[in-house]
């Protein structure tokens, strides 16, 4: 019982991570229709950064910000510069240019940085805090669950309560009638890229201290784990991300302490498939069509 | 009296394929013109052309006298100009409440979007009744209602309407037109309205333009494609 316990905390500290990170997947998808497969890759330039000017100011927090920062321009970036070129006849078209990007950004830190690993000191204390004798969660898994609580948050108010929320969520559902309204399509676009880029350096910037250290591959299974907890609550859904994060955290934890950590990535597959034979649109979809 | 929007020559169509050719006609401010002609006309296309969503291939559209080459779509509405599509375009995903704050966003003046909107719950209590409702569980009335009613919050002086009665009840659309008419009468609004029901558009058209196959067949006061038995024959069928 106390195994459990310590797994379902452990389950929810690391599914917090997937969740942000699978709302920046979903955002990318509500706003331009693509999965930004080059999303870890991004996320872990970011984090370079934010480790980079936290070592140069000694503080984590100043990396932190930058990180985020980097985020938003390196999101904003990538697409002005290449995804808005990209021809949408063909699906695969996104897919492979953000699988070159990937290729790019991952050589780029590799000369730049090394490819060794590179230290990432944790803001709080990694081990668990013991209640009652059980082991519980550590304030560094607090901070990551408060961290993406507040993000969350933000975000939903953001795009319920504000005029540039109204805009982005018209501009992603009708192109067209929002344009004949005034709305810059085209800005609200560069801005959805740019704030899920910036979700996305913010996981990983939490996810890289917790022993996947700091190295250009170092997102690259957190993706496919993210992007399944994107599908298993429905690529349309933000909530459902929240809520594929944490059951896919909570899965894989279970998974991992039970089963041995070599069973990992094969219980995401297994659950990526699960999903896609069971219910394909996610547990979140919407079954209406849409007709407008 | 002046034209509101005067449309010189204006060739448009997708791809290679050319869809409008040499359209001419000219609406004056504070009427209705009507648009009709058979499906494949080009009525739907000249809309789109007119708003800037497809470039013309050819000629010149010209609102308040101003060209329109090279205006941004969405620089149209804040001009005065605002475009209903085809198929209502209610943003099915928002609310009521939504779609109508939306076509307001683009104002200076939040106060008189404010007041825009309560104008359109009065002129339509229906919509009042389901602000919270999203757009796409409303009958297909209460979308045009929205559709109408959120292109009326930018307070146009130029409203362009593709099919308002498309699947609508007969009583619904008398209540759109009359609506329209009155628009024009007190506010000065000028509607170029596009219309495959050529009875209900020429009651309250002002002037009905006749496409066939991409081209102007002819534009005459709607009182005498009404009445004119030879014209209405010839260019309406029936």
């Amino acid at each position: 019982m106390d195994r459990f316990l310590f797994l379902t905390f452990g389950g929810l500290s690391t599914g917090a991570v997937y969740a942000a990170f699978a709302l920046a997947l979903v955002l990318i998808w509500r706003a331009a229709r693509l999965v930004n497969f080059a999303q870890g890759a991004m996320a872990v330039a970011t984090a370079y950064v934010g480790y980079a000017v936290a070592a140069a100011t000694g503080s984590y927090w100043v990396g932190l910000g930058a990180a985020v920062l980097a985020g938003l321009l390196l999101g904003a970036l990538v697409e002005r510069v290449l995804m808005r070129f990209v021809g949408h006849a063909n699906p695969l078209n996104e897919v492979i240019v953000a699988l070159g990007l990937v290729l790019l950004i991952q050589a780029v830190l590799g000369v730049v940085f090394g490819n060794g690993y590179r230290p990432a000191p944790a803001p709080f204390d990694t081990d668990a805090l013991t209640v009652r004798g059980v082991a519980a969660l550590s304030p560094y898994d607090l901070w990551v669950l408060g961290a993406v609580l507040v993000v969350v948050v933000l975000l939903a108010l953001l795009f319920t309560r504000t005029p540039i929320g109204l805009r982005m969520r018209a501009a992603a559902f009708a192109p067209e009638v929002s344009r004949l309204l005034g709305v810059d399509v085209g800005r609200m676009l560069t801005l959805g890229w740019a704030l899920a880029a910036a979700v996305g350096a913010l996981a990983g910037m939490l996810v890289v201290p917790t022993g996947l250290g700091l190295h250009p591959h170092a997102m690259d299974l957190v993706f496919v784990v993210a992007f399944t907890a994107a599908v298993v609550g429905g690529l349309d859904s933000p909530a459902g991300a929240v809520v594929g994060g944490l059951l896919v955290g909570l899965i894989l934890s279970y998974v991992t302490g039970y089963l041995g950590p070599d069973t990992t990535p094969l219980a995401v597959l297994v659950l990526l498939l699960a999903v896609l034979l069971v219910r394909p649109g996610g547990l979140f979809s919407s079954a209406r069509a849409r007709h407008v | 009296m002046t034209a509101v929007l005067e449309v010189e020559a204006v060739s448009a169509g997708y791809g290679p394929v050319p869809v409008l050719r040499d359209v001419t006609f000219a609406v004056p401010a504070g009427t209705i013109a009507a648009v009709l002609g058979a499906n494949g006309a080009g009525k739907t296309t000249l809309l789109r052309t007119l708003s800037g969503l497809l470039r013309p291939t050819g000629g010149r559209v010209r609102f308040d006298g101003a060209d329109l080459r090279g205006v941004r779509v969405e620089r149209l509405v804040r001009r005065g100009l605002a475009h209903v599509p085809e198929g209502r375009g209610v943003v099915a995903e928002l609310t009521v409440e939504e779609n109508l704050r939306l076509g307001g966003l683009w104002r200076g003046d939040r106060a008189d979007a404010r007041r825009a909107q309560d104008e359109v719950y009065e002129l339509f209590p229906a919509l009042a009744r389901r602000r919270r409702h999203a757009g796409h569980q409303l009958s297909g009335g209460e979308r045009q209602m929205l559709a109408l009613g959120r292109a009326l919050i930018a307070r146009p002086r130029l409203l362009l309407l593709d099919e308002p009665s498309l699947g609508l009840a007969p009583k619904v659309t008398a209540q759109i037109m009359a609506l329209l008419r009155r628009l024009c009468d007190d506010r000065g609004l000028t509607v170029l309205l596009v219309e495959q029901n050529v009875r209900s558009a020429l009651s309250v058209a002002d002037q009905g333009v006749v496409m066939s196959l991409g081209r102007v067949v002819t534009a005459a006061p709607a009182a005498r494609l009404r009445d004119d038995a030879q014209l209405r024959h010839a260019y309406l069928g029936f």
